[in-house]
């Protein structure tokens, strides 16, 4: 009998709201280290935290994105432990009265749309960033450490899935989806590499079929969506080996190294923080009143689902409609070129297709960049008035995202309209057909095949430009 | 003519105002009786005689203009070194923060140079204020003005006995389970925990954060009601700050106690209180009868807890309060192999037995396992407290009770023994957990002639019927002694 994965993801998002979770400092990322400081943020003896309304405002957003229900009363708590990057040397985090519960995401993956429950958003305040110098910058080796605290107090939202997962697809597709709702909400740029969304995973198996859980590890260090899968099918890999062997797996917290590919232990159930969680007193408890509430449920943004379902009804297919509802980007620009007249799938296709490439080559950057609804719309209208042709378009999308001009001009400039004038196009096939008698008479004696080598060689004598279309029709009419 | 050091903070305020004195004569005076007085009592930690100085002058030159920034302006006034000051050493009287030099000030500290008071320093106390007599301060004992082998109280000893000793008009302190009405007792002068939240927490070094509240020590009610004028009311930077300004208490400062219910807490009278100290508490009990108040005599059961309690919350919040002082960021840095070992060398090193054990008492009271048993317990005793308090205050308008069962005890009586310490504040410990306002008053002096202090306690935010009671009290006792020390004649 196969083991089934069970799966549960802690995500923490960086809120972008203007100032820390506790004090008045700029919660902006890239400032010159420890300039960005307060006695609140410094955890200076007498300094006092006070609660950010927006970021619990932000948080709302989040819990109600993710269908979670808002408590009426929320507390914070004090999570002890030392570590000299966290000023105070406790963390104040909501605990066991968080903002927000009992939500779920849907996710898609190929085998079909799994609801993964969420547990609870919470909010919680970031440490500072230690600098190790020397030895490969880790700690143990390390000669010396440096501290910027302009991390220290910045808004973290802490979003825990049930452990509704089932494989590491489903996992990369539950961040991924997660990903693409944060953004859209507005709440977080979501910057893996800038460590503005990270995600630990916890990890058991279980005999197929069996409803009772097997023994947990915690996997931490993963900062790409990609590695979390990684880290997960390996840990799926390490303990199938495990309880196939007969050997019990450790419950522990272990460590994913990028490089290597491999998990290894950090800390046993035994060497485990206690945290000595108890409520924090310098705070009093987050009010979140009905018109609160109502006012930031009535005024939530499209999340992916609602946008993936809307561009399905336009007439996407599946795969193409997730793509595009994922990337806020790529959806304003999809939605602003339907609505000036653009064919949906055809522009929904150059997206992921020939766009994506573009971005992907060239750094284009879709929200600033030259492509947008409007040259979508006149290059979607040239190709369906057989103005362009499909790999002409191509041409010209590449042109448009150079910055050459608008779709027309650069189809111009290059001279890639599409003849489709009869007129113009009579005494190239007549050329063609006076050169090619024996090709003529096979398609009379009913050889149809033989017509896709009469238009190549008319496309051939044109350049290219002349429109297929046209051009077999005009074949037919001189042959019949 | 008298000293002015001995002036109270009214008389002075008077004098600035009629132009019969300058707040640089003031601070002349108690500069003075400072120079003789601390060989002897060493309330203070620091004196920042050039700061004082600038103020002064600045509050003259403020009076000349005609600008009147209210009952302080020009008053000399000495703080509790656990309340920050910039640029001005903070200690805590803990040997980690030597030489710590706080970037800002705190609320208090900030409205009390807005209003013109002349900050004379820092004043000593028992290490993060834990303790009842300062022999917790790393940096020397202070001692008491009216017998100097004996200890002033604590934990704001040094603010007490600067006060009783006309070292300062004024002083602030912090009480957190008493340290503000304990030596203002042991040492024969007001002193006033308001109601928890109407003085901001901001710059007041945490030992406890639910518990912990700023308030006056002076020479008279209508002195303590002066100062809180001056730091209490809503601050933002504090959460859990009251909204709204101080409201008027001096309008019934003359209105006496005639028709006012005044409940004798029967847990907190009687057993456990020294002879002579019950003695004066009931002399003044038949004064108010006499003066028109019903006498009620009421239980608070679950009070009996209240020590074990506060012996939970108190060090649990403190075990988390304290861990920022790691010699990471400021204070003392003792360095080790790695930074555990540099942060638990330099803990061991700058924290005295007292706080050690607190926080030992605290982690241990937070563990998994044990939080429900200790700490959780501890909470639902306190619920009990406040609930008990609730139904007291609906059939007494003020409760009353010693401030502390004892008189001064000689220095070193009680440092061996952490318990018989920890019951000096049963009496004041109440009010801390319920979050209420509570006044010490002096009413007599015991056959050693050591001051005896009586407490009134209010409901919260009733400060203006405390200070009703507490002023009638006053007036009642005729105190009028002062401390041997606080003589100009004594070197």
């Amino acid at each position: 009998m196969g083991y089934e994965p069970v799966i549960g993801i802690e995500t923490h998002v960086e809120l972008t709201t203007n100032s820390k979770m506790f004090c008045g400092c700029p919660a902006d990322f890239g400032a010159p280290p420890n300039t960005n400081t307060c006695p609140v943020c410094l955890g200076l003896p007498g300094a006092l935290p006070v609660v950010n309304g927006t970021a619990v405002e932000y948080a709302m957003i989040i819990g109600l994105g993710l269908n979670c229900e808002v408590a009426p009363r929320s507390i914070f708590a004090r999570k002890n432990y030392f570590y000299p990057d966290m000023p105070k040397n406790y963390q104040i985090s909501q605990y066991d009265q968080p903002l927000c519960v009992n939500g779920h995401l849907d996710v898609e993956t190929g085998a079909g749309t799994h609801r993964i429950g969420i547990t609870r958003v919470h909010m919680e305040e970031d440490t500072g960033k230690s600098t190790h110098v020397g030895e490969g910058g880790r700690i143990q080796a390390a000669s010396h450490s440096l501290i910027d605290f302009n991390r220290a107090g910045v808004p973290l939202m802490e979003i825990v899935s049930e452990p509704d997962i089932r494989s590491a697809e489903q996992a990369r597709a539950f961040v991924t989806e997660l990903r693409a709702a944060v953004l859209r909400l507005g709440v977080s740029d979501a910057k893996l590499e800038e460590g503005s969304m990270r995600f630990d995973g916890n990890i058991s198996l279980r005999l197929e079929g069996s409803e009772a859980f097997g023994t947990k590890v915690e996997v931490k260090n993963m900062n790409s969506i990609r590695s979390l899968q990684r880290a997960l099918e390996y840990e799926i890999e390490r303990q199938t080996a495990l309880l196939e062997a007969g050997e019990p797996v450790v419950q522990e917290t272990r460590h994913w190294d990028e490089e290597a590919g491999t998990t290894s232990g950090m800390r046993s159930k035994e060497e485990a923080f206690d945290y000595r969680y108890f409520p924090e007193p310098d705070l009093v408890p987050v009010a979140v009143d009905h018109q609160w509430r109502a006012r930031v449920a009535d005024s939530l943004p499209e999340l992916p689902a609602q946008a993936r379902g809307r561009y399905i009804e336009m007439g996407l297919d599946g795969p193409v409609a997730t793509v595009i509802s994922r990337d806020i980007e790529y959806g304003s620009v999809f939605e602003a070129a339907v609505a000036a007249g653009g064919d949906p799938q055809t522009v929904a296709n150059w997206l992921t297709g020939e766009v994506t490439a573009l971005v992907r080559r060239t750094d284009l950057s879709l929200a600033a960049g030259p492509i947008d609804g409007a040259s979508l719309a006149e290059l979607s209208a040239m190709v369906s008035d057989g103005r362009l042709s499909a790999s002409a378009a191509k041409d010209v999308l590449a042109g448009v995202a150079a910055g050459e001009g608008p779709p027309a001009a650069v189809a111009e400039q290059r001279d890639l309209i599409q003849v489709s004038d009869t007129a113009a196009l009579e005494p190239v096939v007549d050329e063609v057909l006076a050169a090619n008698t024996d090709a003529i008479q096979k398609l009379r004696d009913g050889d149809d095949k033989v017509i896709g080598f009469l238009i190549g060689q008319v496309m051939r004598a044109t350049g290219g430009k002349a429109d297929p279309g046209a051009v077999t029709e005009l074949i037919r009419s001189k042959a019949g | 003519m008298s000293d002015l050091a001995d002036l109270t903070l009214a008389a002075a305020a008077g004098g600035l105002r009629s132009g019969d004195l300058s707040a640089v004569e003031l601070l002349e005076a108690v500069h003075r009786r400072a120079a003789m007085t601390e060989a002897n009592l060493h309330a203070y930690l620091t004196l920042d005689r050039e700061g004082a100085a600038r103020a002064a002058v600045g509050a003259d030159a403020g009076f000349k203009r005609g600008a009147d920034l209210g009952p302080l302006q020009g008053i000399p006034v000495a703080l509790k070194d656990n309340m920050v000051t910039r640029g001005l050493e903070t200690t805590c009287s803990s040997k980690i923060l030597a030489g710590y030099l706080p970037p800002y000030d705190g609320t208090a500290t900030t409205r009390l140079r807005a209003g013109g008071a002349v900050i004379l320093g820092k004043t000593n106390l028992d290490e993060f204020a834990m303790g009842s007599s300062t022999e917790n301060s790393a940096y020397g004992t202070s001692r008491n003005p009216w017998d100097p082998d004996r200890v002033p109280g604590g934990s704001s000893g040094g603010s007490a006995a600067a006060v009783a000793a006309g070292s300062a008009m004024v002083a602030f302190g912090s009480d957190t389970g008493g340290s503000i009405r304990q030596p203002a007792a042991l040492c024969g002068i007001v002193g006033m925990k308001p109601t928890y939240g109407l003085v901001s927490r901001y710059g007041l070094i945490a030992f406890a954060s639910s518990l912990d509240q700023i308030g006056p020590l002076a020479r008279s009610v209508e002195d303590a009601v002066a100062a809180l004028e001056v730091v209490g009311g809503y601050d933002p930077a504090d959460s859990t700050s009251y909204p709204g300004a101080v409201p008027d208490y001096r309008s019934g400062l003359e209105s006496g106690v005639s028709g006012l219910r005044i409940g004798v807490v029967t847990e907190l009278n009687g057993a456990g209180i020294e002879p002579a100290v019950q003695a004066a508490v009931n002399r003044t009990l038949d004064q108010l009868e006499n003066a028109g108040a019903t006498i009620v005599q009421l239980s608070l059961p679950s009070v009996e807890y209240a020590l074990s309690a506060y012996y939970l919350i108190a060090p649990a919040e403190c075990s988390a309060n304290l861990a920022r002082f790691d010699g990471v960021r400021y204070g003392l840095r003792r360095l080790g192999e790695n930074v555990e070992e540099m942060m638990s060398n330099t803990r061991a090193e700058g924290f005295g037995p007292e706080v050690t054990r607190r926080i030992l008492l605290g982690t241990y009271a937070l563990s998994a396992g044990y939080y429900d048993a200790f700490y959780g317990q501890a909470q639902r005793v306190r619920t009990l407290i406040i609930r008990d308090f609730q139904a007291a205050y609906e059939q007494a308008d003020v409760l009353v009770s010693p401030t502390s069962p004892t008189t001064a005890f000689p220095i070193g009586a009680r440092t061996d023994d952490p318990l018989s310490m920890y019951m000096s504040d049963v009496c004041t410990i109440p009010s801390n957990l319920s979050g209420d306002p509570a006044i010490s008053v002096p009413v007599g002096l015991d056959d050693a002639g050591l001051p005896i202090g009586f407490q009134v306690m209010a409901p919260a935010l009733g400060e203006p019927v405390m200070f009703r009671v507490a002023a009638e009290v006053e007036r009642l006792a005729a105190f009028g002694v002062r401390a041997p020390l606080a003589s100009s004649e004594v070197g």
